[in-house]
């Protein structure tokens, strides 16, 4: 029971995951040689102070994606009634290696994309720009995977169907605007298909699978973590974007 | 009306009625809250304590019966996790041998090799119980809980726990339960040490759990003086059977007889165990509180322009908690007992009931005009707000039920905690924190007003003398250009928020204290904790050295161990807690123990008595309290049994006795247990060893304090370089009281911003001008000065002496004897037919050195000088000196005059401007305005001369005299150019050159890439001014303000108009109405926004394309002395010395700064986010995303009292600002390369 219920873990985490571990190593080989291309492109131009900026953003979105992935991952991990610290340390990390890092790509990615989408589109984004209204977005995004956790529901659907209502009540409250809707429904959509694959593939496997091989509530989880992260994003981009002052003190 | 509008203004009314009740009687209502807190509050005492330590219900052994599942209502005592059956039974056998009599020639050894042998026998006895009567035969097998296999990660417990079969656990599972390892072992403590985990470990051990006592009572060591082992076998049952166990007792009491044995058996104990947090479920928790600090953090920040930032701050959290609290005790009081885990709920809800009210008041309160008084502030502040909390109140309420009604109980249950909370959050906002609030600003106000008192009393002349004084914390200059910050009465703000914090580290040094705090508890933990540290020594100490001697040496047990909360009353519990000390004992341990202490030396062996007494006491009769309450939970969790929420039953303990002949006790020796060494040695090796433990654990944990204070050190160095209270290197020279630092004692780095000052003018500017490459500035002497901007070299003087006697009689001499009377006078007697040329002066003093000049940009609107320099005075010498008085008395006497000159320096008694003013009057007519574009200065005179000058050339090349009124402002776009004149009108003229076309230079601006080249004005050029159009009554009064930028002309007149103008065919498009007083400032950009700023202190926002009000916003009591724009805000400054930063789009105020007395009278923006205004002698730069003063820069020593009252930002990120007599122009190196 308790490796089934290792392998079990839901993903909380809102990106996509690599599947199979053939795959995962030539993909990350990939994507090693492009994030080396970018870093050298970086470090080229590194004066070029946009591009540290973009870098910059990312670097903060990404350990904020891993290490929600992390602690959210840990939040479904169902737990032992733990005697020994090493032994928690090892159920904190025995889950694979590889979601942080996954999530954590994912997270920089939507997180920069949100910025530049409002840029694209000319509308900038203006409502309740401020940290307190982010760090509330997160604490109810924690909310919303504490209570997919912990609540016990008759079925599936009601659980599924009020997580919905309140992801779509963080999009209201916290972001509101268009471009960020569609922008947390292609996420969830596609990171939701990304884990059909990984199931269908074998990767792992959740306890009682309702929509086809997933849980019902992944896309609302999917849909909130992209909101959430694009507020991050958009805060980060509007922070960063004004110029560092080397007359500043100190 | 309709309902809705209805509803609002009764609202609003009552709320306005409310704030003034609150700022009324505030302290009342501070009690009257804070005894409803405490009210609401009192029903959480009957709650539990929030904690983990197991509960404990006791019931009698004969008429037990397994609870059943159903509650009963009738036992009121029954707990109500007293339901269904436990986990398990737990019976313990506890078993007390000793060898007796002792006799010398055993070794130490054998006290407890031969008592634990004994085990195996009992274990034998135990399984193999049979009880068989009319029902059946029953066996231990039938009734134990059967194990299946140990938890998986604990191979190491896997030789010694029982795998599969009856739990039953004894100190024989050392040995596999086996006799034969038993005997074979020669040395029985290593086995039993070898399991023990290293370091501090603060669950169950292995020893504790085999042994079934802890460590220390169990008396398997050499150095046991009462030679009594005592170890419990351990039978976990999965069912009650109490005829089996009524049996099996009778059997060992018979074969063990405990002789004065007197345990009452007739009690069974249940313990609940509630569930324990581990790491796993630890970690998503801190990460949610982390973030409902970072939340509360970031919201409370915002609170801005209260006299107690931090105690507001903390006066919004209390009213969070508190409501919390509050939500919590009424749903107690109801009945509605809470089931969620309140620490893992307790962040959503705040997070749910959010600090956002709270700001929002503060935020409305603050933004009331001050002058009103504290009650009406309050009330009006909350009154604004009223609609928005209630309907934010209204909505949250509605979400919340909705949440009610998906009928899941734990959402439920959320929710109603939610809106209980909500309401008394709303309650303590309404009471507690308005209140709160209004004590905040009524201080405020007071120490406001003091402060202000001198500037609103706006008597000029007398003040100047005091005020100086007042002002004086005289900013130490130690030399001209050192940048330091301003005084600290108003820096305190304005530091960046870490070194804010660093500093109040610092300062406190909050961080070493706490350090060495932890430190010292830290120690005290592990040499208290540490198991052969002095707790244990205290205890052998106390135990030896009372007289009343300590039966069972164990005095210290019950208190040690966890106090659990006893449930149901116990009459047996409460004798036990007195046990009649059996008497004979007594005396018995006492001389043992008095021989022990006395003899301890050389002759250990004849002091102890001949046999030792095993005696029972009332602290045997439940042992296993003596346990870490982990006890039970860790076994059970080796066999993944969780006994989280769930409870076990502990049975009367058997007591069995046992006494060993001494010949038994040599018999079960093994060979190498003689070879240890005599225990009158280990006697002194163990004192000495426990000892040497006490000083190693001491002697550690001082180094690691020192390591840690050391590092401590190093970490503070790293942090605050500077060191504080003492001069460092680079301050070692000046005095302490002169250094430029703050409150703390931390100077800032001096970095290397210089003015450089443009000397030559004798008198104070009157007017600047630019247009990016030249710089071109008017002195009251009314000499113009043409300057690069680059170098700061001065290119060109244009005397004023020579035209200003050349005015009264066609030319002068000096200028016809330079100019030919016989060119100039003609060309500028017909000016009005316009073009005559102009014949090229051959003058050898000014050299045609730059010709090529760039000419105007559209695109920059500098035309600063076109404003009346009026408007740009420093109240500190005229309280109320702005335009508008100056431009009415204007009005009134229509002919300028010397009092009524617009300069603050005329009305001060200098020698230098009373020589100025006379220049002027002798003059008949001084430079109103001034306008540079290109190589032309056009130059607007009170007589109502309009000029153009060659800047570089200092060359006359076109005047026009077609009206009469002073020209009070000039715009100069394209080749117009607009005049404003006193009487209302507005003349618009064309500046036309007859050049041939391939003379025409076209140069690109160093550093301008994206401005276009124009053309530029060459000497050649032939230029005429031609009138086109003449607007007569473009205002009823005189026009204050001129702008021209996007092909508009804006102008703002003391008719409280604005009017908008296409510049091209003069035709007016708007008047803009809205202001309730003169039009003081106006801007407008290249993207057509426009705002104006009046009289009243209100700022416009107005669409130029519709003429509509954008946005309507009061922010300054006083005139609106300058406006500027960025794209995402609108920085205003007043009279009132504040600078205001509102939000472009919505109109709201995003913060505000107070500046000192006097300095806030221009701004320039140099980028985004970098704000520029002139202070006392200096200016200072602003951050404009936060409101931090980023550097100050003075601007020369002999700046007391001269104020900035221009200030032009160049496209190079220079700055130009005049000073007195003198003009400074300041590079900002680092915005260069941000201006992409």
């Amino acid at each position: 029971m308790p490796r089934l219920e290792e392998h079990c873990w839901s993903c909380s985490c809102e990106t996509k995951h690599s599947s199979g571990a053939n795959w995962l190593a030539s993909k990350a080989e990939e994507m090693m040689s492009i994030i080396t291309s970018v870093l050298r492109n970086a470090y080229g131009s590194l004066h070029d102070v946009r591009a540290a900026n973009l870098i910059r953003r990312g670097l903060v979105l990404f350990t904020v994606g891993a290490f929600l992935a992390l602690v959210l991952n840990l939040l479904q991990i169902q737990r032992h009634v733990t005697l020994f610290p090493e032994e928690v340390m090892t159920t904190l990390f025995s889950s694979a290696w590889w979601i942080p890092p996954c999530c954590g790509t994912g997270a920089a990615v939507v997180g920069l994309l949100y910025p530049c989408l409002d840029s694209h589109l000319g509308e900038p984004h203006k409502f309740k720009r401020e940290w307190a209204s982010v760090m509330r977005c997160i604490a109810v995004f924690v909310g919303i995977n504490h209570a997919s956790v912990k609540l016990d529901f008759d079925n599936n659907v009601q659980l599924s169907l009020t997580l919905a209502a309140l992801s779509l009540g963080l999009w209201w409250t916290f972001d509101r605007s268009r471009s960020g809707f569609g922008l947390g429904i292609t996420t969830a959509v596609l990171a939701t298909v990304f884990t059909q694959l990984l199931v269908y593939n074998g990767v792992y496997q959740y306890t009682s699978p309702d929509f086809l091989y997933v849980r019902s509530w992944l896309p609302c989880i999917f849909f909130s973590g992209g909101v959430t992260v694009g507020n991050i994003g958009r805060q980060l981009a509007m922070v960063m974007s004004k110029p560092h002052l080397i007359l500043s003190v100190k | 009306m309709t309902l809705r509008e209805r509803l609002r203004e009764k609202i609003s009314a009552a709320f306005y009625r409310h704030g003034l009740l609150c700022a009324s009687y505030p302290v009342p209502i501070i009690l009257f809250t804070s005894a409803s807190i405490l009210t609401c509050c009192y029903p959480l005492l009957r709650l539990p304590l929030p904690g983990t330590g197991p509960v404990e219900f006791t019931t009698g052994v004969r008429d037990y019966s397994v609870p059943s599942h159903e509650p009963q209502g009738d036992l009121g005592e029954r707990p109500d996790w007293y339901r269904g059956p436990p986990v398990a039974y737990i019976q313990q056998v506890l078993v007390k041998a000793s060898v007796s009599p002792w006799d010398s020639s055993l070794v130490p050894v054998d006290v407890f090799r031969s008592p634990l042998g004994r085990a195996f026998s009992l274990l034998e006895e135990i399984r193999n119980h049979v009880h068989s009567d009319g029902s059946g035969v029953r066996s231990l097998e039938t009734l134990c809980l059967q194990v299946t296999d140990l938890f998986p990660g604990l191979r190491r417990m896997q030789s010694v726990l029982p795998e599969h079969g009856c739990l039953l656990v004894s100190p024989g599972n050392y040995w596999q339960n086996q006799r034969e390892l038993f005997d074979l072992d020669p040395d029985l403590l290593k086995t039993i040490q070898k399991h023990e985990p290293k370091g501090l470990h603060t669950s169950a051990t292995l020893r504790d759990l085999l042994f079934g006592v802890p460590g220390k009572y169990t008396g398997v060591s050499h150095y046991n003086r009462k030679r009594v082992v005592t170890y419990t076998i351990t039978v976990v049952l999965s069912s009650y059977d109490a005829r089996f166990l009524g049996s099996l007792r009778g059997r060992l009491k018979q074969l063990h007889p405990s002789a004065n044995c007197s345990l009452r058996d007739d009690h069974m104990v249940h313990v609940h165990f509630k569930e324990e947090i581990g790491i796993a479920e630890l970690i998503p928790l801190v990460t949610t509180y982390i973030i409902l600090f970072a939340y509360i953090y970031f919201s409370t920040r915002k609170i801005d322009m209260v006299k107690s930032k931090w105690g507001l701050a903390l006066a919004a959290v209390v009213t969070v908690l508190s409501s919390l609290l509050m939500s919590v005790g009424l749903c107690t009081l109801f009945g509605l007992t809470p089931t969620l885990n309140g620490g893992e709920i307790f962040p959503y809800l705040v997070v749910v009931i959010g600090l956002e009210n709270v700001l929002v008041l503060t935020k409305s309160v603050v933004s009331t005009p001050v002058d009103l008084e504290v009650k009406l502030r309050i009330a009006q502040g909350l009154s604004n707000e009223s609609w928005s909390i209630m309907k934010n109140m209204a909505t949250e309420l509605c979400i919340i039920l909705i949440g009610y009604f998906t009928l899941v109980p734990a959402i439920q249950e959320f929710c109603l905690f939610a809106v209980v909370g909500l309401v008394s959050d709303f309650f303590l906002q309404m009471f507690f924190f308005t209140t709160v609030l209004s004590i905040d600003i009524r201080r405020m106000e007071l120490a406001d007003l003091n402060r202000r008192l001198p500037a609103e009393a706006g008597l000029p002349p007398p003040k100047p003398g005091p005020l100086r004084i007042r002002e004086v914390p005289p900013p130490p200059r130690p030399s001209p250009h050192t940048i330091t910050l301003q005084t600290p009465a108003f820096r305190n703000l304005r530091l960046p928020k870490r070194l804010r914090v660093v500093y109040f580290l610092a300062r406190t040094r909050l961080a070493q204290r706490i350090i060495m705090v932890g430190t010292v508890i830290w120690i005290g933990i592990l040499v208290y904790t540490d198991p052969a540290g002095i707790r244990t020594y205290l205890a052998a100490q106390v135990s030896e050295q009372s007289p009343l001697g300590d039966p069972g040496g164990g005095g210290l047990a019950p208190h040690l161990g966890v106090a659990p909360v006893f449930r149901g009353g116990d009459p047996t519990s409460a004798l036990s807690i007195h046990p009649p000390p059996d008497p004979t004992p007594v005396p018995e341990n006492q001389s043992q123990g008095h021989h022990g202490a006395a003899q301890a030396g050389p002759l250990p062996q004849a002091s102890p008595p001949a046999v030792p007494q095993i005696t029972w006491g009332a602290e045997d009769e439940e042992g296993w309290r003596r346990l870490s309450f982990r006890h039970w939970p860790s076994l059970f969790s080796y066999y993944n049994i969780t006994l989280a929420k769930r409870y076990i039953s502990i049975l009367p303990v058997i007591p069995v006795t046992v006494h060993l002949s001494p010949q038994e006790a040599i018999e079960t020796r093994h060979p190498q247990d003689t070879r240890h060494p005599p225990p009158s040695i280990p006697k002194v090796s163990a004192d000495l060893q426990t000892d040497l433990t006490l000083y190693k654990v001491a002697a550690l944990g001082l180094a690691a304090g020192v390591l840690l204070v050391l590092l401590l050190f190093c970490l503070y160095r790293v942090l605050c370089p500077r060191n504080y209270g003492q001069n460092g290197v680079a301050h070692g020279r000046r005095r302490r009281g002169d250094l430029p630092c703050d409150d703390y004692g931390y100077s800032p780095p001096v970095s290397e911003i210089s003015p450089l000052l443009l000397r030559g003018h004798s008198m104070d500017i009157e007017c600047l001008a630019s247009d990016g490459m030249l710089l071109a500035s008017c002195c009251l002497a009314g000499q113009i000065r043409v300057w690069d901007t680059q170098t700061g070299d001065c290119l060109t003087v244009i005397p004023n002496e020579g035209p200003m006697c050349g005015w009264d009689g066609g030319y002068g001499a000096a200028e016809s004897g330079l100019l030919g009377p016989e060119t100039l006078g003609p060309a500028c007697e017909e000016e009005g037919g316009g073009g005559y040329p102009l014949r090229r002066r051959t003058a050898p003093t000014w050299p045609t050195l730059f010709n090529d000049q760039p000419d105007l940009t559209p695109l920059i609107d500098t035309n600063f000088a076109s404003q009346p320099p009026s408007h740009l005075c420093t109240p500190p010498r005229h309280g109320f000196d702005f335009g508008g008085l100056v431009e009415r008395a204007y009005m009134e006497h229509e002919a300028p005059s010397p009092s009524a000159y617009p300069s603050p320096s005329s009305a001060s008694s200098s020698p230098a401007s009373a020589a100025g003013t006379q220049a002027a009057a002798d003059g008949e007519s001084s430079v109103w305005a001034l306008e540079l574009r290109g190589n032309l200065i056009a130059a607007g005179r009170s007589s109502g001369k309009l000029e153009l000058w060659d800047a570089v050339e200092g060359s006359l090349r076109c005047v026009n005299e077609d009206g009469g009124s002073g020209i009070t402002a000039l715009a100069f776009l394209n080749n117009r150019i607009v005049a404003a004149r006193l009487n209302g009108s507005l003349d618009f003229f064309t500046v036309e050159i007859n050049k041939p076309l391939g003379l025409l230079q076209y140069r690109g601006a160093p550093g301008r890439g994206s401005v276009p080249p124009s053309p530029c004005y060459s000497s050649e050029d032939v230029i005429s001014c031609q009138l086109t159009r003449s607007v007569q009554c473009a205002h009823q009064k005189p026009i204050t303000v001129l702008r021209a930028a996007a092909g508009r002309v804006v102008t703002g007149s003391q008719d409280h108009t604005v009017r908008v103008y296409r510049l091209e065919d003069s035709c007016c498009l708007f008047t803009l109405q809205g202001h309730s007083g003169g039009i003081t400032a106006i801007y407008i950009d290249q993207t057509m926004v426009l705002a104006s700023g009046g009289q009243d202190g209100a700022i416009c926002l107005w669409d130029v394309l519709t003429g509509s009000r954008v946005s309507h916003v009061y922010g300054h009591r006083g005139d609106v002395t300058s406006l500027v724009c960025t794209i995402s805000c609108v920085i205003s400054s007043g009279l009132d010395d504040l600078i205001c930063i509102w939000d472009r789009s919505t109109g709201i105020k995003l913060y505000s700064i107070q500046q000192e007395v006097g300095c806030g009278a221009s701004l320039g923006v140099i980028s985004e986010s970098l704000l520029v205004t002139g202070g006392q002698g200096c200016v200072s730069f602003w951050d404009l995303n936060f409101g931090d003063l980023l550097q100050t820069v003075y601007l020369g020593q002999s700046s007391d009292g001269q104020g900035v009252r221009q200030l032009l930002v160049l496209d190079n990120a220079a700055i130009i600002c005049d000073f007195g007599s003198e003009l400074s122009l300041v590079y900002v190196p680092s915005v260069l390369e941000k201006l992409d």
